[in-house]
């Protein structure tokens, strides 16, 4: 590089403010919504009248104490708490505007379009790639070529590919956490869906396996509109373009990650972030 | 001293370590307070011993400049902090520059004054300085009691008050140049004035600039570069607003 080049480049603010504009002027289109949520586990209120709207293609993160909810209100969004006996559901989520409380949803097919990972890696006792075909086997694809063309591009989504593509046939349970838990994002995203929840997905991993789940997250909301419960808040602020503060059951305070974690406008929020006692 | 603003972390070693730091910034901004007032009175007096006393103990400011940034950067490494936390050690560590730099000033004033006094007869006191220079300590130690408090109550008078500084600088070169003009002998006395009343004006910008930090750190709002009447508008509309409750409630009592 020349002299010349270098001047050129540092008198190029141009695109120093450009780059900042582009950030502030983000675009908005909601994915999901919900609206006026009230959920009761039996006779207990669980989640008080919340409200949100979840930007598509970004990564919205929960954050908040034990109990506040935020696992709650992720399961709703895949009608996970349907399978929990004594649950009322008040209100609603939209899914690209579309009621999914509605009776005529198929839960099933919703759940193909929201995929979800746990917190512990729960791969199934098959090989590694009867685990990421297994979204297709169930819905009777057996097609050889698509099964493996499914999962070469779901393995390599998951940043997986490169290690594991001489090891398909291997149990996946040989894996290690960080690998089993990034095979069990492929295989969420195996069956293409629009929406993935992370529940604590890196909680019980390595620091290292932490940041390779981080850095994927990065990478999957370019395709898929991700939200994401932990309780590592730097994880959140790290990961997420956008944050949810939930306490005892209600939205506190959701705003763009970074006015979140640099000027918060509810003290709740405050004490929580800066780990103070209320 | 009240520390709500700084206290309540679960964490009671946070809570000291954040204590300590504002306590240093404090010590620091006491001793620039101290230096800048030695260092003119050296000036106006020709006292050559407070000089050297004065370009000596600059190097205790930047040693503590340099202590508070470690420990800032330690705890942002360390605890990661977030929010006013985040943005208290931001604050210091710009407002330690500021005040190191107002150290600085305060050793050249005390430069100037020995230079002066080797030339001039000892008698030759400079009282004009006298007036502007007790008007930037003034918007120091309010800038700095703002520090301490961490609550901005009245400091656009601080800001406000820059506006006296400059004028009374202007009327300080006016003066000047006329002495020049009556008698070039007056040239050398004049300038020596003239440079000394420059460093002044500028710790008053100083002050000004850690007001903003301040701001910045109670509100997180961002008011540098912007006018006067810019910044007075906006404490008119948002920060008047926290305290109107106060002042209804201290109308109805």
């Amino acid at each position: 590089m020349t002299t010349q080049d270098v001047r050129s480049h540092a008198i190029d603010m141009s695109s120093v403010f450009n780059g900042q504009q582009d950030t502030s002027a983000e675009q908005n289109e909601s994915c999901i919504k919900v609206e006026n949520l009230n959920l009761f586990y039996g006779e207990k209120q669980a989640l008080y009248n919340v409200s949100m709207d979840m930007p598509k293609k970004r990564v919205t993160a929960y954050i908040g104490p034990s109990g506040c909810g935020k696992s709650t209100l992720l399961r709703c969004i895949n009608r996970m708490n349907d399978l929990v006996d004594s649950v009322r559901i008040e209100g609603k989520i939209l899914l690209d505007d579309e009621n999914i409380y509605d009776k005529s949803v198929n839960v099933a097919a919703l759940r193909r379009r929201v995929g979800m990972v746990f917190q512990k890696p729960n791969p199934f006792p098959k090989s590694i790639f009867e685990n990421v075909a297994y979204g297709l086997r169930i819905q009777g694809i057996n097609d050889k070529r698509t099964l493996e063309e499914t999962v070469e591009r779901s393995l390599r989504g998951a940043a997986l590919w490169d290690e594991m593509k001489d090891r398909l046939n291997d149990n996946a349970l040989g894996m290690s956490g960080g690998q089993q838990q990034r095979l069990v994002i492929a295989r969420a995203i195996a069956i293409e869906p629009e929406v993935l929840l992370l529940d604590e997905p890196a909680s019980a991993l390595d620091p290292i396996s932490t940041l390779k789940i981080e850095e994927l997250i990065n990478e999957l909301k370019e395709k898929y509109t991700i939200v994401i419960v932990t309780h590592n808040m730097q994880q959140a602020a790290r990961v997420s373009d956008y944050t949810a503060f939930m306490y005892m059951g209600e939205l506190i305070e959701m705003g763009k990650t970074k006015d979140l974690f640099t000027n918060p406008v509810k003290k709740q929020t405050e004490d929580y972030i800066t780990g103070r006692y209320g | 001293m009240d520390n709500s603003k700084i206290g309540h972390h679960i964490s009671e070693k946070f809570n000291k370590e954040l204590e300590d730091i504002r306590n240093k910034v404090l010590t620091m901004g006491g001793l620039v307070e101290q230096q800048i007032d030695q260092a003119v009175k050296a000036f106006t007096v020709n006292d050559e011993e407070l000089a050297e006393y004065v370009i000596k103990q600059d190097d205790q400011i930047d040693a503590l400049e340099m202590m508070i940034d470690q420990e800032c950067m330690q705890i942002l490494a360390l605890r990661q902090p977030a929010a006013f936390d985040l943005r208290l050690l931001i604050t210091v560590i710009k407002i330690i520059n500021e005040l190191e730099r107002v150290g600085d000033l305060a050793e050249r004033i005390a430069k100037n004054a020995l230079q002066v006094s080797s030339a001039a007869g000892k008698n030759d006191a400079y009282y004009e300085l006298q007036h502007i220079a007790e008007l930037v300590k003034e918007m120091l130690h309010d800038a700095l009691d703002a520090f301490a408090r961490m609550d901005i109550d009245g400091v656009t008078t601080i800001m406000a008050q820059d506006d006296y500084v400059d004028r009374e600088y202007a009327s300080i070169i006016r003066q000047l140049i006329t002495h020049m003009m009556e008698d070039p002998r007056n040239i050398t006395r004049s300038l020596d004035i003239l440079w000394t009343a420059r460093a002044l004006e500028r710790i008053g910008d100083h002050a000004c600039n850690i007001v903003a930090h301040i701001i910045y750190m109670v509100k997180g709002e961002d008011v540098r570069h912007i006018t006067q009447a810019e910044l007075e508008l906006k404490f008119n509309k948002r920060i008047g607003d926290d305290h109107s409750s106060d002042a209804l409630a201290k109308s109805t009592v």
